[in-house]
């Protein structure tokens, strides 16, 4: 009798923890496209008085009726992808450091360090950028105010590198110790063990690691805004102050919910969206063709 | 053991006297203040404000003096600038909406505004310390603003490229030093945007290049104020009415408020708040 009321209280509780399961998951999902759906609905007086294409492709001059965010989808990418490139070889190298090379104490040292830095709250980065980064940037290149796309992608350099490299760190540490030990066995070099076990066994992770990443460097506002310098110019090199999409809404934010300025915010935030939406899909798609094709091959 | 309880009655009795102190301090404060602080006496609550950053030193004093004389009251001040207080004010967010242009006829009718102007103050143009160029004319302002001139040395300077700083849109400082400084000529779209006074200042003060604009009540050794058309921004300058580029600062209220909102705007306008008012660079304005 107690066996079977033990079995199915169990059986109960786990149909009721699916349920819970389904639910949160259901819950957030639906959250995620509702937040959508409501950036939509709110934006839709303005995309009938103006055409999207102009929206996307317009410059932003409010006195002369002009309303596009072209030139913030410009800095965006500019700072984005700056961020990434300086940032991506600097935290896998760092990982490799800390995981393979560094002697151990150094590696827990640097590990602790690493994982102090992801709690830095990036107003923080934003003070020492103004104060620090921003006038030896102007003064090394005597060009510019300084409060540029090159400073800004240094500092949200800074501010993504923990993330990535603690991802990385993960998915070293999840590659099994039997692969290792094979390669060892056959008088494998540390190199040979990083270019053709670790590296391509912790693909996964550093393609996660990436995504977070480029996450987070496309939804910071705080660096952008204290640093990148605002300008609603098109920008046409890195020394050049931009308006990141994220630092726009910032900025707007204040103005008369009427205006056409304030409304403009939502059409940011529908790029934001859309923009992250498909990097993530699309990175998961090249990733799973490419894991199929490379497991076809293996056969 | 015994040495705990000693320590724990020594500081009992460093807390006691602490206590007195403060409320002797408390008191004393409170009768100096009496005459201009009695509307608040038994009032409790919370009294949100927000909006216009160059409120913020006299918001901040005035609240530092009600708060001491009455515990019970909780003041809380946010910037956000003059298109934040209008808006949330109207949404009802805050109980008073601060905003360093007068509120256009439009969002008086829409959120039901009441406006209280309580002080006048100038917007003077601002340079790095170190600046040679401490002298424009207005004409000057203009191309430097539009961008039509580049490097300090067109206007005696240094040979340095200028960086211009400017406001975002909602900005009541912006707005009054396009309208009555620039003459409404444009912008140049190369101009870097900041958020606040502050942070106008912070930028300029940080630049040896750089030209900016803030309320004359930031005005500190920090920066230098630039002579526009001859005249020096001061407070002596705006009260005698040679310099041109100045605006109300208003606090709004949605409708007509009693309690602590309107106990608040009377004390504005009392003798201690003019005082105050005057002590942080502005002029105080009449009802």
């Amino acid at each position: 009798m107690t066996k079977i009321w033990g079995k199915r209280v169990f059986s109960s509780s786990l149909l009721d923890s699916r349920f819970l399961f389904l639910a949160a998951t259901v819950v957030g999902v639906l959250l995620t496209l509702s937040i959508f759906a409501f950036m939509v609905m709110l934006g839709l007086p303005l995309f009938s008085v103006h055409s999207l294409t102009l929206l996307l492709t317009q410059a932003w001059a409010p006195d002369q009726g002009l309303y596009g965010v072209f030139p913030f989808i410009c800095g965006t990418c500019a700072i984005v992808s700056l961020s990434l490139l300086i940032a991506f070889p600097l935290s896998l190298g760092n990982a490799i450091l800390i995981h393979l090379l560094a002697p151990r104490r150094l590696a827990r040292f640097l590990h602790q360090v690493v994982k102090m830095m992801t709690g830095v709250p990036t107003v923080i980065y934003g003070f020492v950028g103004i104060f620090f980064l921003v006038p030896l940037v102007r003064e090394w290149f005597s060009r510019g105010s300084g409060m540029c796309i090159l400073s800004a992608a240094l500092l949200l350099a800074l501010l993504i590198s923990p993330t990535m490299i603690l991802v990385f760190l993960e998915s070293f540490s999840a590659i099994p110790a039997t692969h290792l030990r094979a390669l060892e066995a056959l008088g494998g070099t540390r190199r040979q063990k990083l270019l053709h076990v670790i590296l391509p066994g912790a693909r996964t992770g550093i393609i996660t690691g990436l995504l977070l990443a480029l996450g987070r460097a496309l939804g910071d506002t705080m660096i952008a805004l204290m640093v990148a310098g605002n300008a609603t110019a098109q920008p046409e090199s890195l020394l050049d102050s931009v308006r990141t999409l994220t630092a726009h809404i910032a900025l707007v934010m204040a103005a008369d919910f009427d205006s056409i300025e304030f409304k403009t915010i939502f059409a940011c935030g529908i790029i934001l969206y859309l923009w992250t939406a498909v990097l993530t899909l699309s990175l998961r798609c090249l990733h799973f063709n490419y894991a199929k094709s490379s497991h076809d091959q293996s056969l | 053991m015994f040495w705990f309880t000693f320590k724990k009655e020594s500081s009992s009795f460093k807390y006691a006297v602490l206590l007195a102190l403060l409320s002797f301090l408390c008191f004393f404060n409170s009768a100096a203040q009496a005459e201009s602080t009695a509307a608040f006496r038994g009032q409790t609550g919370v009294l949100r404000i927000s909006g216009g950053t160059a409120h913020i030193p006299v918001m901040k004093e005035v609240s530092k003096i009600i708060m001491q004389a009455y515990p019970d009251i909780q003041i809380s001040i946010a910037g956000g600038g003059s298109g934040a207080g209008i808006k949330q004010v109207g949404e009802g967010l805050v109980d008073i909406g601060n905003s360093g242009r007068k509120p256009t006829e439009h969002e008086i009718q829409k959120y039901g505004l009441v406006l209280h102007r309580w002080a006048f103050d100038g917007v003077g143009v601002i340079v790095h310390r170190d600046n040679r160029v401490q002298a424009l004319t207005k004409g000057q302002l203009q191309d430097i603003f539009s961008g039509r001139l580049r490097n300090w040395q067109e206007v005696g300077g240094v040979d340095k490229e200028i960086t211009v700083f400017t406001r975002d849109e909602a900005s009541g400082t912006r707005n009054v030093f396009w309208k009555k400084a620039l003459a409404k000529k444009v912008i140049t779209n190369k101009a870097l945007v900041v958020a606040s006074n502050g942070a106008m200042k912070a930028g300029v003060s940080h630049n040896p290049y750089a030209i900016g604009y803030v309320s004359i009540g930031y005005l500190d050794k920090s920066v230098a104020a630039v002579v526009l058309d001859g005249v020096k921004p001061s407070l002596e300058a705006v009260q005698k009415g040679e310099y041109t580029v100045v605006r109300g600062l208003y606090s709004n209220t949605k409708g007509e408020r009693d309690g602590l909102t309107k106990s608040f705007i009377d004390f504005l306008f009392s003798q201690s708040g003019r005082e105050i008012i005057a002590k942080k660079g502005l002029i105080p304005a009449a009802r």
